[in-house]
């Protein structure tokens, strides 16, 4: 195995991999940044509605408000320290981005354009709405990577593109990350990237559902890499489910729909949100919004011939405003929705599109692990940021916008803690641990001689489906525990992989049998952590224990590979300067 | 549906050939891709990129029955019932239709794809008028799929020295964004026999666009700027 030696190493090039990325080009520090596609085909490319920051540019906003809904939005399960951390960076990143020519909309005077966005409030709550997602129309997330990596072109960033990083590295002396095991696609070559600071930012996992907003290559191969290494995941069974899914394609229709105006409707033509959010009504957060479609569906009030979706009408709009601040969804509804959203409405049902879970980290983006007496002592040398990471700001239910806000603030701050830390280390790498990838290359080698056994697109449409019946909106206890059964089969399953692709050249077979393998790490924590929490909260919501229970389940949740053993931390309460926001009972 | 796609593994094949595949589709497979989806299920060794299967991130573009398209937004309701499938022309092909990329990136980033001002960063956003920012539509939402270069005769000829559509796509963008003042820079950058001056306004590029983008219009406004700035 050839073996390259780097200071730094970035793995995944998206909103946060390549923020982090800029941070470190400021630094002399040598740094590779691995992306398993080109860095501007990382899902952050897909986000619409835009980027929250309380620049007040036309309504009255602060990062207190900020802080307020997004600790209320998570339903009092993120840690109030990162909050405060990312809603008082965020009018700095985002004008940082601006200034790296981010092509914002604008308002008369000049300023970017901010549009209102769900559970984004005025006034710690009120039915008013902030105007505090600022958007470049409904292509925030495509114009942010591409100005990301235009900006990283211009700092002269090392990049490897089509390399796939399989597996991280620790030294078993002190459990100090050293770096990764990593495929290069093209020619099939692995090799051992060492560094003395490793950082994931290798995004989400939604592929493990059936119905999802998420791109193909969304298969949580930080998660996978973490879990084997047997360090845990953090709070995963918390997973969004986005309200406006195209029924039956799963592609996101922004909540910037609803911003502009937009609203929900059943088969009787109800403003039904009304019902369930008689203050913020469709522009109640994800999680309120996505039970309160599943209910009208299961309640026999769906829309079409078999009353399985809802219709998202936003034809009373000027035409003019649609073409102007939604294009990109309008080309979506009319490609596959046949809607043309000026006249027709959209098809929609809620769909998987984010985790909230994932590799815990402090908002300095180090990674964290129960190690003796603390529940928190710092990893050495690895760092995750991004959807991967659970700092956890978006505890049970992440606001939107905030997403973009995340890889920000923490692809910036997790940049500037690996220099930081790098600082007054000795020049040399350490010795590799004997053995370093051996445990990959056992992997691969199975893989390359099995000449029989399970498919990797049935165990993996098994996988999707078993997720979506047993892991969904609601929760039933009966689902949960055969669900646990079903994925602990299909992880046996996933042991017997082959292949018949054998080639070395761009061999993706072998890629999504390795993805394959980080989904199942990741559904299996999901579905064993939603098991075992008893309780509602944010993103589960449980029909055997509908309340939310701040006495036995405010905390955190932590799931190891090792035995599918379960452990919890307390939820951070105390914010960095402002008084604790307390628990109440969450209402929109 | 009957797919026949461009196969090449330079690992086992002395020569590229095509091969056939028959693929059932059901009510939710709408898409190209999703019949290519279906391809790869019955022969995990057909290869090609895909990711957002929504049109923007650009992995999936290939040439569809001779026309360069994203395989994520061809409705297979409009194909006829044969389609051949080949790598996008004119780029070295990795293995079926994954084609060697390089020469295009480079191209894009010889023209500075990125703003450049020199002034001291206020404290808050650079002011731009709607009207100013209306400019960059248009521009901005290239997803680098490289349909359009490698629809271009020209680009086929000099991929080393002509920039190709995409490239000049973006070299506009900043030129039309007022944040940006090194117009100068970037006009001296594409002033020579090739760079710019190859572009022949074939309008191949408007044609494989699929995000409806007109990177020849773009071009003849380079072209515009560049002889006012001579006269």
């Amino acid at each position: 195995m050839q073996i390259r030696r780097f200071d730094a190493i970035v793995v995944g090039a998206g909103g946060s991999g390549m923020r982090a990325a800029l941070e470190l080009a400021r630094s002399n520090l040598k740094v590779a940044v691995l992306s398993k596609v080109f860095p501007t085909r990382s899902h952050t490319v897909a986000a619409q509605g835009g980027i929250a920051a309380p620049l007040a540019n036309s309504t009255e906003d602060n990062w207190h408000w900020h802080m307020y809904d997004t600790v209320k939005g998570a339903d009092y399960l993120g840690d109030q320290d990162a909050i405060e951390y990312m809603c008082r960076r965020a009018v700095e990143v985002v004008v940082e981005l601006e200034h790296m020519g981010m092509p914002f909309d604008r308002i008369e005077n000049g300023k970017i354009y901010q549009r209102p966005f769900g559970g984004h409030t005025q006034s710690y709550g009120s039915p008013k709405m902030a105007m505090r997602a600022c958007a470049a129309a409904d292509r925030t997330g495509h114009a942010m990577l591409h100005t990301l990596y235009q900006q990283n072109v211009r700092a002269n960033t090392q990049f490897f593109v089509e390399w796939m990083a399989l597996d991280v590295i620790l030294d078993p002396q002190d459990g100090a990350c050293v770096g990764v095991v990593a495929l290069e696609m093209e020619t099939g070559e692995i090799s051992i990237l060492q560094a003395k600071a490793t950082l994931l930012a290798t995004g989400g996992a939604g592929r493990i559902y059936w119905a999802t907003t998420n791109a193909f290559i969304n298969t949580g191969d930080g998660l996978g890499m973490v879990a084997r290494a047997g360090l845990p995941l953090e709070d995963m069974e918390f997973w969004q489910f986005h309200p406006t899914g195209v029924a039956g394609a799963g592609i996101l229709i922004t909540e910037g729909v609803r911003g502009e105006g937009g609203y929900l409707l059943n088969k009787s033509g109800e403003r039904f949100m009304e019902r369930y959010a008689p203050n913020n009504k469709d522009l109640a957060s994800r999680d309120v919004v996505s039970r309160a479609m599943t209910t009208e569906i299961k309640e026999g009030r769906g829309c079409g011939p078999h009353g399985d979706y809802l219709e998202l009408k936003l034809s009373h709009l000027p035409p003019e405003d649609i073409i102007k601040r939604l294009p990109g969804i309008r080309e979506i509804a009319i490609k596959f929705a046949n809607a043309d959203p000026i006249r027709d409405h959209i098809p929609v049902v809620p769909t998987v599109h984010y985790q909230m879970g994932g590799i815990p980290t402090n908002y300095m983006g180090q990674v964290v692990v129960p190690e003796g007496a603390s529940k928190e002592a710092i990893v050495p040398g690895l760092y995750a940021a991004g959807e991967c990471a659970c700092v956890s700001v978006h505890g049970a239910n992440r606001l939107g916008t905030n997403s973009l806000l995340d890889l920000l603030v923490f692809g910036k701050s997790s940049g500037e803690q690996v220099i930081k830390d790098m600082r007054g280390q000795p020049a040399p790498h350490r010795t590799l641990p004997k053995g370093a990838g051996d445990a990959t290359r056992v992997r691969l080698a199975r893989l390359d001689s099995a000449s029989s056994g399970e498919r990797v697109v049935d165990v993996l449409n098994d996988l999707r489906r078993t997720m979506q019946a047993h892991c969904g909106v609601f929760r039933f206890p009966d689902d949960l525990v055969s669900g646990v059964k079903k994925v602990t089969e299909i992880a046996e399953r996933a042991s017997r992989i082959f292949i018949a692709d054998k080639s070395k050249v761009f061999n993706t077979a072998r890629v999504e049998a390795l993805e394959l393998e980080n989904l199942v790490e990741t559904a299996m924590a999901t579905i064993i952590s939603a098991e075992a929490r008893k309780e509602s909260r944010g993103a589960q919501a449980r029909a055997d224990f509908p309340e939310r229970d701040d006495k036995g389940w405010m905390k955190h949740t932590l799931w190891y590979k090792e035995g599918n053993r379960l452990d919890y931390k307390p939820v951070h309460q105390k914010p960095l300067s402002v008084e604790t926001m307390e628990p109440k009972v969450r209402t929109y | 549906m009957k797919l026949s796609i461009y196969r090449y593994d330079p690992d086992k094949d002395e020569k590229p050939y095509m091969q056939d595949y028959e693929v059932a589709l059901d009510a939710a497979d709408r898409m190209l891709l999703d019949a290519l989806v279906k391809a790869k299920a019955q022969d995990d060794s057909l290869s090609f990129r895909r990711s957002c299967r929504e049109g923007v991130c650009g992995s999936d573009a290939i040439n569809i029955n001779g026309k360069n398209g994203l395989a994520c937004v061809t409705k297979v309701a409009e194909l006829p019932g044969h389609v051949t499938l080949r790598p996008l022309p004119g780029l070295p092909v990795i293995r079926d239709l994954i084609v060697d990329m390089t020469q295009f990136f480079k191209q894009y980033h010889s023209i500075k794809p990125y703003v450049i001002n020199t002034d001291p960063p206020p404290e808050r956003e650079r002011l731009q008028s709607p009207q100013e920012r209306d400019e960059l539509n248009g521009l901005y939402e290239c997803i680098l799929c490289a349909c359009c270069s490698t629809a271009c005769p020209s680009f086929w000829w000099n991929p080393d020295k002509f920039v190709g559509p995409a490239g000049l796509l973006q070299a506009y963008r900043f030129i039309a964004d007022t944040r940006d003042q090194a117009t100068a820079e970037r006009l001296d950058n594409l002033e020579d026999p090739y760079r710019l001056f190859r572009c022949h306004s074939i309008m191949n590029c408007v044609d494989a666009c699929p995000k409806n983008l007109n990177p020849t219009r773009a071009i003849g406004k380079i072209k515009e700027i560049m002889v006012r700035r001579a006269v």
